[in-house]
């Protein structure tokens, strides 16, 4: 019995300073850095015109990538989960391809169709377009790279709940639209939302595919991810780490709403286990 | 085409919608390589300012910066360069092959269309451990050397080129020996970043290797600015004459109507004002005068050219650091 205890001390000990130096540390770390000149530094680095500018298109992109991989994560998971038909393998296969490919090949995937040499740079171009090195191919870069996250969590969580429940419904009477509003939506909102925050940390804080499809003009295609390679590739660490340091934000507010999140569901299902 | 009016009429909403700058204004994208963010942030205010007493109109000059190659493959890419300030004459060259640069663009400016040149140096940490006088040095076995990818870096091109001619001119030496040396050095590389800033990081900031093959102005720049006191400047006895270019993209100028404005930003550079800072920056500059007045930065070297001993970019490029070429044959063999 006390070895059992000792087994669990020495685990739950070494899993706990694993987090401290890998995650905790570092994460000190890089407030410690951004504050080593005092809050004024601190605020001047975050009202500095390019890094107003990183915000602003960082919080655009999440702006139209979250909710279309939503709305698209739903229709999958709906799909996946609720009906049979051929070839759903092969969806769920391609769901998952963005977790698969490097964050580089997306992006170069993006230069191969839209650049000036690419299958629709030459057309978009003759009709004054731009995608490439601009706000669109920021945009649909996030789009590819975060477009497993909703559905991913969604299609175990239908799965498990079944058709019964919307089969009930549409014997009822009920339509399509009634039975997706008031039935499968309150089922699964929170694990929808659990994937919307996790899709959202994801759009904010790619690097690798944006990087590739920027073209890095300062104040212009620069997300805060890229923001921050700049400055601390200029030496100017403290601004770097300010800036650095909004990302780390966005972690801690995604992990705080995640713990609320699974809080909450995990409160619904108690109360709707409870016998009546 | 009614419709294509339609589709540019609903493009300019979107473009309202999401506040891009207003048409009053005029602006110039400069594409460029990795060291030279100091020197343009500067340049492009100080430019602004004159080109705003001049016609009265506001001008933005926005900054790209990367590895010298990377950049130009943006550019053949659809990236909108109304100006390249590149490493190296290959990637214009590259510009040049695409289509987007006049061919005659070397003979558009003075020297070369080269505003400023540079030289590679060697970067050693404070009292020189490892006793580096000269290239042989960095051959030897136990000494780390950190210097960026040819592949994707201009500045790491330099560096190999210097290597090899170095031992290329020295007494007793030739093609053999040059390849064996470049050889013996590379083998002494741990790491390959993908470019000159990267490198200068790798070596200042995680504090790996003894010595940093760099291009002189990111070397003064570094025991200047960022690093000052932790770092000596070693000047080899021989070294490569570094020749950056700088030129207009004429179709992307002409596209967005900026030839003129494209033209004067760069002869800026050849101005007194634009010398100075050029120099301010540790770049060679290319005025007698404003060379002089910062003698103590630049001293004498013994400078060979890239045309002299490898019969230009071109053939350099082929023979060295094309798929297949010198460096992927002595990097497989390391």
């Amino acid at each position: 019995m006390s070895r059992h205890r000792l087994v669990r001390v020495a685990l739950t000990a070494a899993a706990l300073a694993f987090l401290g130096l890998f995650l905790a540390l570092p994460l000190a770390a890089v407030f410690a850095k951004a504050l080593e000149r005092g809050a004024g530094a601190y605020a001047d680095a975050l009202r500095d015109p390019d890094a107003r500018a990183a915000v602003r298109l960082t919080l655009a992109t999440a702006a139209v990538a979250v909710p279309l991989n939503t709305l698209f994560g739903l229709c999958a998971a709906w799909a996946a989960a609720k009906f049979e038909f051929r070839g759903k393998r092969l969806l769920m296969t391609c769901m998952d391809l963005p977790f698969s490919v490097s964050p580089v090949v997306s992006g170069l995937l993006f230069v191969l169709l839209f650049g000036a040499r690419g299958l629709f740079g030459p057309y978009l171009a003759a009709h004054g377009v731009k995608v490439l090195y601009a706000f669109p191919a920021i945009v649909l870069a996030t789009l590819f790279v975060t477009v497993p996250f909703v559905a991913r969590e969604l299609i175990p969580l239908m799965e498990a709940q079944g058709t019964e429940e919307e089969e009930a419904a549409v014997t009822l009477g009920a339509s399509g639209w009634q039975t997706l509003w008031r039935v499968t939506l309150p089922n699964v909102k929170w694990g929808l939302l659990y994937g919307v925050i996790l899709c959202n940390a994801r759009a904010m804080g790619e690097f690798g595919a944006v990087s590739v499809v920027s073209g890095h003009i300062r104040g212009q295609t620069t997300t805060l991810p890229l923001h921050v390679e700049i400055l601390y590739n200029e030496y100017q660490p403290v601004a770097a780490f300010a800036a650095a340091s909004l990302l780390a934000l966005l972690a801690l507010v995604t992990l705080a709403l995640k713990a609320l999140v699974e809080w909450k569901s995990g409160e619904t299902a108690r109360a709707t286990r409870r016998p009546a | 085409m009614r419709s294509q009016r339609w589709i540019s009429a609903g493009f300019a909403l979107l473009a309202g919608l999401f506040g891009l700058p207003a048409l009053a204004q005029d602006s110039l994208l400069n594409v460029s390589y990795d060291p030279t963010r100091e020197l343009y942030r500067e340049v492009n205010a100080a430019f602004a300012k004159q080109w705003k007493a001049r016609t009265g109109r506001d001008l933005t000059v926005n900054q790209s910066h990367g590895g010298s190659g990377k950049q130009a493959r943006a550019v053949l890419d659809g990236l909108e360069a109304d100006v390249v300030t590149l490493a190296l004459a290959y990637d214009v060259e590259a510009l040049v092959q695409g289509g987007l640069v006049a061919k005659e663009w070397r003979r558009r400016l003075p020297g070369n269309s080269c505003p400023y040149t540079s030289t590679i140096v060697f970067l050693v940490r404070r009292g020189n451990p490892k006793g580096i006088r000269d290239w042989d040095d960095l051959a030897r076995p136990g000494v780390a050397v950190i210097t960026p990818n040819p592949k994707t870096s201009g500045g790491a091109r330099w560096n190999y080129l210097a290597a090899w001619g170095y031992a290329l001119q020295k007494p007793g030496g030739g093609p053999e020996k040059a390849r064996a040396f470049v050889a013996a050095l590379l083998a002494n590389v741990p790491v390959l970043d993908t470019g000159a800033r990267g490198a200068t990081t790798t070596f200042a900031e995680r504090g790996l290797g003894d010595v940093l093959v760099a291009w002189e102005n990111e070397a003064l720049l570094l025991t200047k600015e960022a690093g000052a006191g932790k770092f000596e400047i070693v000047r080899p006895s021989r070294s490569i004459l570094a020749e950056p270019p700088v030129a207009v993209v004429d179709v992307v100028a002409r596209k967005r109507g900026t030839t003129a404005l494209a033209r004067a930003y760069l002869e800026f550079l050849y101005t007194d004002e634009g010398q100075a800072l050029a120099a301010k920056h540790h770049y060679r500059p290319r005025s007698e005068a404003v060379a002089a007045r910062y003698a103590a930065d630049f001293p004498k070297m013994a400078l060979f050219t890239v045309d002299e001993l490898f019969g230009g970019w071109a053939q350099a490029q082929r023979t060295h650091f094309d798929d297949g070429g010198v460096f992927d044959q002595l990097i497989e063999g390391r």
